[in-house]
């Protein structure tokens, strides 16, 4: 019934007017899921994935495709910490807060890394170059302090060498952006 | 129909395999030891065995956590026939040479030894974690060969379900998630449940900032985790299964996934398992970061695709839960004791422990220690011997100030109550609690109203918004902690706090917010002198403390709501 469904929306030239690719794999996705509204997280997983982040377009094209009310879907996207509504940053780092890291000292490194890159937690730097974020355990705990940077975990991590990290891989972008 | 695996040709062929290897070289390759860069260290082993043309006389395996992360990459040379040699902090180079000099001419590299004759190894005692660092994940033949899923072939041909249940029962097995709810209680109730379909969770929610135990569990042994939902379900009636995972867990995901694929393949998942007419269903379910999603009934609306908040019980889920069905929530690391009682015995895993809290714990071992990581301990073990036998002590000469349990849910408890044993009603009544098992040791350059501060942050983040004790009960209990530790609190701050702990914790709805004032109250209770000193004196005009009244206040910031806790 499902194939059935899709067959009709095709011949109705559903999808998305932008004529995005991405738009075709969320599609993929929404099939594998049935259509079932219970996926409606796994769903929100993939589109996070393909586009970045979750924008008002996304949300309410998913909310038509599962028939649920807009509300519905904006208020189960934004309760869940993981889904986030701007685009992140050409990079990221994320300072694990987790009991272990934050008894070593995590917080210093949150607020170095803060002033120095003139961003709060959670956002990014006006130039789009780099996330600053926190995180709940990454389970590394034996290794505290851990920052991840660009999904790299990097271990016993003070403010100064996270500094430095951070600065490195911000230092090394254009090159390999050029290239 | 899935075609049969045979459990004892799977397990002969891989144990016949097994020993074609003169050597066996296992590298931790879980998070913990990746992150200290274990991947290059399996390459060199690898490349190493082939540069020296020992190919078909070593394996090297990829394993799950071997225990001692703070002293990872770790590797295990297992030579057939002799002692096996554990490595540690091992390099590419190291693992070049543990392949050229231990592995080919039999010489051990001393110096990077890891002595496995040490308490920390030998304090502890493996059920949940037997395989952990032992097998491939990867590989349902490894877990097979270890004796895996034999447990379910025995009670599938075996035991009824109630036989089932009583095995359970009489192990004495309890809830690992933290509250001890009697695990064959719960099951009964299921079982005797009106409704069809039934349906059984896994709780993988892992929320506990401090914890990866039950992380370990699924990544390192998922089949084990598999077989005791399949257990469970047999013996409750349950028809589908559901393994709730964080999404912060990706590894375990992926692995879980793989397994249950596995499993459905070789006829131990979907309809007739291993040629009964039983028949389960399994998935598993990605959270997104919410930590109310650990309690069930948040669980379940999560599960089923809204917005993660808890709500009354009654009803209880073994009434009215996913979809309104019966449902059962266990926790992974309960789930994953199943396999090892249903195989040996209930008697047997009576033998560990207390006689009010049975079998083992796994703990992640944090904070200020000389060994952290993963440890699997019997209940009713000390304080001090995991602090300082398995933990090593606190290193540069630190000195033990507390010990967190519990998270954010739970309390610290100081060096007067070392000596008080690990288990359920003990942890309780010194107002901590179990938790999950997230242990976390701190040294005596910790403020503990900072503590307590930085777990209300954690609840204050985290509740869902649902009830008004909890949404603004922990923004206002953390602008008061706020202002005690920022040395501009007063002694009506102070009372303030204690008397929201109370209200809190006596009108939330749910176990998050009920347990949120905990790590206050219990820094309050062992380290009140610490509040003390952080609080402005109250001054009257002759200079020394005024009895009553307090002198008027500018007003409170702590009372002006400073947004939700959204």
């Amino acid at each position: 019934m499902a194939e059935a469904r899709t067959a009709e929306r095709a011949a109705q030239g559903e999808g998305h007017p932008s004529g995005d690719e991405r738009f075709a794999l969320l599609d993929k996705t929404l099939r594998k899921a049935r259509y079932q509204q219970d996926q409606l997280i796994e769903v929100l997983h993939v589109a996070q994935d393909l586009f970045g982040h979750l924008s008002e377009d996304i949300l309410i094209y998913l909310a038509r495709q599962l028939k649920l009310p807009p509300s519905r879907v904006y208020g189960v996207a934004t309760f869940y910490h993981l889904f986030s509504f701007t685009a992140p940053g050409r990079h990221s780092a994320t300072v694990c807060m987790g009991t272990a890291c934050f008894v070593k000292g995590a917080e210093e490194i949150v607020q170095q890394l803060e002033a120095a890159h003139d961003v709060r937690s959670g956002q990014t730097t006006e130039d789009g170059e780099l996330t600053v974020s926190t995180a709940r355990c990454v389970g590394s705990c034996g290794l505290a302090p851990v920052v991840v940077v660009d999904g790299v975990v990097t271990s016993h991590q003070t403010a100064e060498s996270t500094l430095a990290h951070v600065g490195e891989v911000l230092a090394k972008e254009p090159t390999e952006a050029s290239t | 129909m899935a075609k049969q695996i045979d459990l004892h040709d799977v397990a002969h062929s891989e144990l016949e395999m097994r020993s074609r290897y003169t050597t066996r070289v296992k590298a931790c390759s879980s998070t913990a030891c990746l992150s200290a860069g274990a991947g290059p260290v399996r390459q060199a082993l690898d490349q190493a065995a082939e540069r020296e043309d020992v190919n078909s006389d070593v394996q090297v395996v990829p394993t799950g956590c071997m225990g001692m992360c703070s002293s990872g990459p770790l590797v295990r040379v297992e030579p057939r026939g002799a002692e096996p040699t554990m490595y540690a902090q091992v390099t590419p180079d190291i693992a070049t040479r543990i392949i050229r000099e231990h592995v080919v001419v039999r010489k051990l590299i001393d110096e990077h030894v890891l002595d496995e004759d040490q308490p920390f190894f030998s304090r502890q005692r493996k059920i949940v974690l037997g395989n952990a660092g032992r097998i491939d994940p990867e590989r349902i033949e490894d877990y097979v060969a270890e004796g895996g899923y034999q447990a379910l072939a025995g009670a599938l041909n075996d035991l009824a379900p109630e036989e089932v249940i009583e095995i359970i029962d009489d192990s004495g097995l309890r809830g690992r998630g933290g509250a001890g709810y009697p695990t064959a209680k719960k099951w009964d109730m299921l079982r005797r449940a009106e409704g069809s379909p039934k349906y059984l969770i896994a709780n993988g929610d892992e929320g506990d900032p401090g914890a990866y135990m039950d992380r370990t569990i699924m990544e390192d042994d998922p089949h084990r985790v598999i077989e005791g939902m399949i257990i469970a379900a047999y013996a409750t009636g349950a028809s589908h299964g559901y393994i709730y995972v964080r999404a912060e867990y990706p590894t375990a995901v992926e692995r879980l996934e793989r397994a249950i694929r596995v499993a459905r393949r070789q006829g131990l998942l979907g309809r007739n398992i291993l040629g009964s007419d039983f028949d389960l269903q399994l998935e598993v379910r990605i959270g997104a970061g919410a930590f109310v999603c650990g309690e069930e009934t948040a669980l379940m609306a999560s599960i089923e695709g809204r917005r993660g908040t808890p709500s009354l019980r009654p009803p209880y889920p073994t009434e009215k839960g996913l979809w309104g069905q019966p449902t059962m929530i266990n926790n992974v690391e309960t789930l994953a004791n199943v396999p090892a009682i249903v195989a040996n015995g209930a008697e047997w895993f009576g033998e560990v422990g207390t006689a009010q809290s049975k079998g083992t714990k796994v703990f992640a071992l944090a904070g200020s220690l000389v060994n952290t990581g993963l440890i699997e301990v019997p209940m009713g073990i000390t304080l001090r011997e995991i602090v300082f036998d398995i933990g090593g002590g606190i290193p540069n000469d630190g000195v033990f100030k507390a010990a967190q349990s519990g998270g954010p849910s739970g309390g610290c408890l100081p060096a007067s109550l070392l000596d008080s044993p690990v288990d359920y009603e003990s942890l309780r009544k010194l107002g901590s609690m179990m938790g999950s098992g997230g242990l976390v040791v701190m040294d005596d350059s910790m403020r503990m109203p900072d503590v307590a501060r930085f777990y209300m942050e954690f609840c204050r983040e985290e509740s869902c918004g649902k009830c008004a004790p909890c949404r603004t009960g922990t923004v206002q209990m953390h602008a008061l902690l706020d202002r005690i530790c920022e040395g501009v609190g007063r002694r009506r701050d102070l009372q303030h706090l204690e008397s929201l702990c109370r209200t809190v914790r006596q009108t939330s709805l749910c176990g998050l917010g009920q347990s949120a004032p905990n790590p206050v109250v219990s820094t309050l209770d062992h380290f009140r002198h610490e509040y003390l000193d952080l609080l402005v004196p109250d001054v009257s005009y002759n200079g020394t403390a005024p009895s009553v009244p307090p002198r008027p206040q500018a007003p409170d910031p702590a009372v002006t709501t400073k947004g939700g806790s959204r």
